[in-house]
């Protein structure tokens, strides 16, 4: 790969659109998901992806457009773990998983209801499962776009008390934080930037790129602002290089992203044993 | 002390408060509370004077951590009134410095001690924690200075001794300077030699600085040398007075209905003999 390759990869629109598109993906991802990762709740957005699949055969089904599908499974799952996952009014750990590990399980038997239903084979399982990076339109990164200003947006406001309830509950709830309130407002937050994302990157990427990038930067630093540009940064580099490894390469578009994300996580593990803090 | 002046007749419980020369910072007037139709508590009076050093003890599950959750607002009583500073529970949170029972932080916390006293001081505030604001910072490194957790306060707080973790959550409930400390077992996890220096520390906050404590504890031995006043739950009843005059076989027999015997020990120690162990609904600890 010369700089004369990489002119002409930039040539072709496809190209530019899939690493715009990839970068907007990589910050709403990357700073969704520190947040995810901070706060444990990493089952219920691996679970908030699988929602992607009863959401697009329910869209296949009832005829209309997938992305309406896509939010409205992901929005409805955010609300059931929200629902199911508290007694007493504190979030509940154990509790937690088991609701979300049905609700994952109800999503995929959904899912394949639906589409046996609708009597076909979903067309695209690949592009489900994997994304279709390199067909993305000009207005669908303006759409992707619209909609990472309003998850920044809701980090921008809530996010010193989403912090708050996250490392010490209790104390924030005593303090008049809503927590109750934050809680399902992350998850809903947090199903809507997985139906965004998934729509191009498929439901496996969009999960490595929740955890991978924000993980690792974790691992590296317990600095607040550092550890989320880190996280940024990490989702950003595993992103366009993935796309460019597969411009020119052999393999998708998924394989290389979800192989980066693996080995910068396991590069971090490593990494935090030479780091002071 | 205003608080050592109050007298209770030991023996009737509830016992009756004497005159507090400063109107009461706490007070619970017959109160009652229930949680999913049980009732956890009732006819409960207490009166706490300002600057006064509470310990709360009973056995788990009697209603201690509930006590501090109806003082927080969080709680609704069934019967009876209370009152915190004056206004209802609710209106006076901004002045209660809350430290709730919890297990320690572990490896995989990634923030720094620092952070979290932090957001003790405007986590509550909407907008996101950029670094800044040099009067928060250097009320933060006061906070931190006052527990002496200036050492390790910038490492990350999973990587911290139990007892460190503690000094860093008293610095983020006392950071946004409360009139009122309220802490939830926070001795549980400690060995000995913490749980001295943790409970020195607390009473030395509350003579300089007159803030009014009140303290959950499982023993009441570390606290002996400190305390004005023994609240003590039990038997779905509430006791308070002098720890001289709750921590008797009387009071405690009294309370449990059952023979109590409290036994003093040769260096000082109370020993109480005959407790029951905790109620068989143990599926809440918290209550």
């Amino acid at each position: 790969m010369s700089f004369s390759g990489l002119h002409q990869m930039l040539a072709y629109p496809f190209m530019v659109h899939a690493l715009a598109a990839g970068a907007i993906v990589a910050v709403m991802a990357s700073i969704t998901g520190w947040f995810m990762v901070l706060r444990r709740e990493t089952f219920a957005g691996h679970t908030l992806s699988a929602m992607s699949f009863p959401g697009a055969s329910a869209a296949l089904l009832a005829g209309v457009p997938l992305a309406a599908g896509y939010f409205g499974f992901c929005a409805l799952g955010a609300l059931l773990i929200a629902a199911g996952s508290r007694t007493a009014g504190r979030r509940n750990p154990s509790q937690e998983s088991a609701v979300i590990g049905a609700v994952q399980a109800a999503a995929l038997a959904l899912g394949f209801l639906f589409l046996s239903l609708y009597g076909g084979v979903l067309v695209d399982l690949e592009s489900l499962l994997f994304g279709s990076f390199l067909g993305i339109t000009a207005d669908q990164v303006w759409t992707l776009a619209a909609i990472t200003v309003g998850v920044l947006a809701f980090f921008a406001i809530a996010g010193r008390p989403l912090l708050y309830t996250s490392v010490d509950e209790l104390a924030a709830s005593a303090r008049g934080v809503r927590v109750r309130v934050l809680q399902v407002a992350f998850l809903v937050v947090l199903g809507l930037a997985v139906a965004a994302t998934a729509q191009i990157t498929g439901v496996l990427l969009v999960f490595a790129l929740l955890v991978a990038p924000a993980a690792g930067a974790q691992q590296l630093t317990a600095r607040i602002p550092l550890s989320i540009a880190l996280s940024v940064l990490f989702a950003l580099a595993i992103v366009w290089i993935g796309l460019t490894l597969a411009y020119f390469g052999n393999y998708s578009v998924g394989f290389y992203v979800s192989t980066l994300a693996f080995a910068l996580y396991v590069v971090c593990r490593g990494g935090r044993k030479l780091l002071p803090a | 002390m205003a608080g050592r002046a109050a007298s209770t007749s030991p023996g009737s419980a509830p016992p009756g408060d004497g005159p507090i020369a400063t109107p009461p910072v706490i007070e619970l007037n017959d109160a009652a509370v229930s949680l999913g139709g049980r009732t956890i508590w009732s006819d409960a009076t207490l009166r706490i004077g300002d600057g006064e050093f509470v310990a709360v003890l009973g056995p788990n599950g009697s209603g201690k951590s509930t006590l501090l959750r109806v003082l927080l607002g969080q709680l609704p009583l069934s019967a009876g009134s209370a009152s915190v500073l004056g206004t209802a529970p609710r209106a006076a949170k901004g002045q209660i410095g809350y430290l709730p029972q919890r297990h320690a932080f572990d490896a995989t916390t990634r923030i720094r001690g620092v952070d979290l006293v932090r957001l003790g001081l405007d986590g509550e505030r909407w907008g996101f924690p950029l670094p800044g604001r040099s009067d928060a910072r250097s009320r933060v490194d006061e906070a931190i200075r006052r527990v002496g957790a200036s050492a390790y306060a910038r490492r990350p707080i999973g990587e911290l001794s139990g007892g460190e973790q503690q000094r860093l959550l008293i610095a983020e409930a006392l950071v946004a300077r409360p009139r009122i400390l309220f802490l939830d077992e926070p001795l549980d996890s400690l060995d000995l030699p913490n749980q001295t220096a943790v409970t020195a520390l607390l009473n030395e906050i509350c003579r300089s600085e007159g803030m009014t404590i009140l303290l959950v504890a499982h023993d009441v031995n570390p606290l002996l040398p400190h305390v004005d006043r023994v609240a003590y739950v039990a038997g779905g009843k509430i006791v308070n007075g002098p720890p001289e005059q709750v921590i008797t076989s009387e009071t405690l027999s009294a309370l449990y209905r059952s023979r109590i015997e409290v036994l003093h020990t040769s260096d000082g120690r109370l020993v109480v003999v005959g407790q029951p162990d905790a109620p068989s609904h143990h599926s809440d600890r918290h209550a």
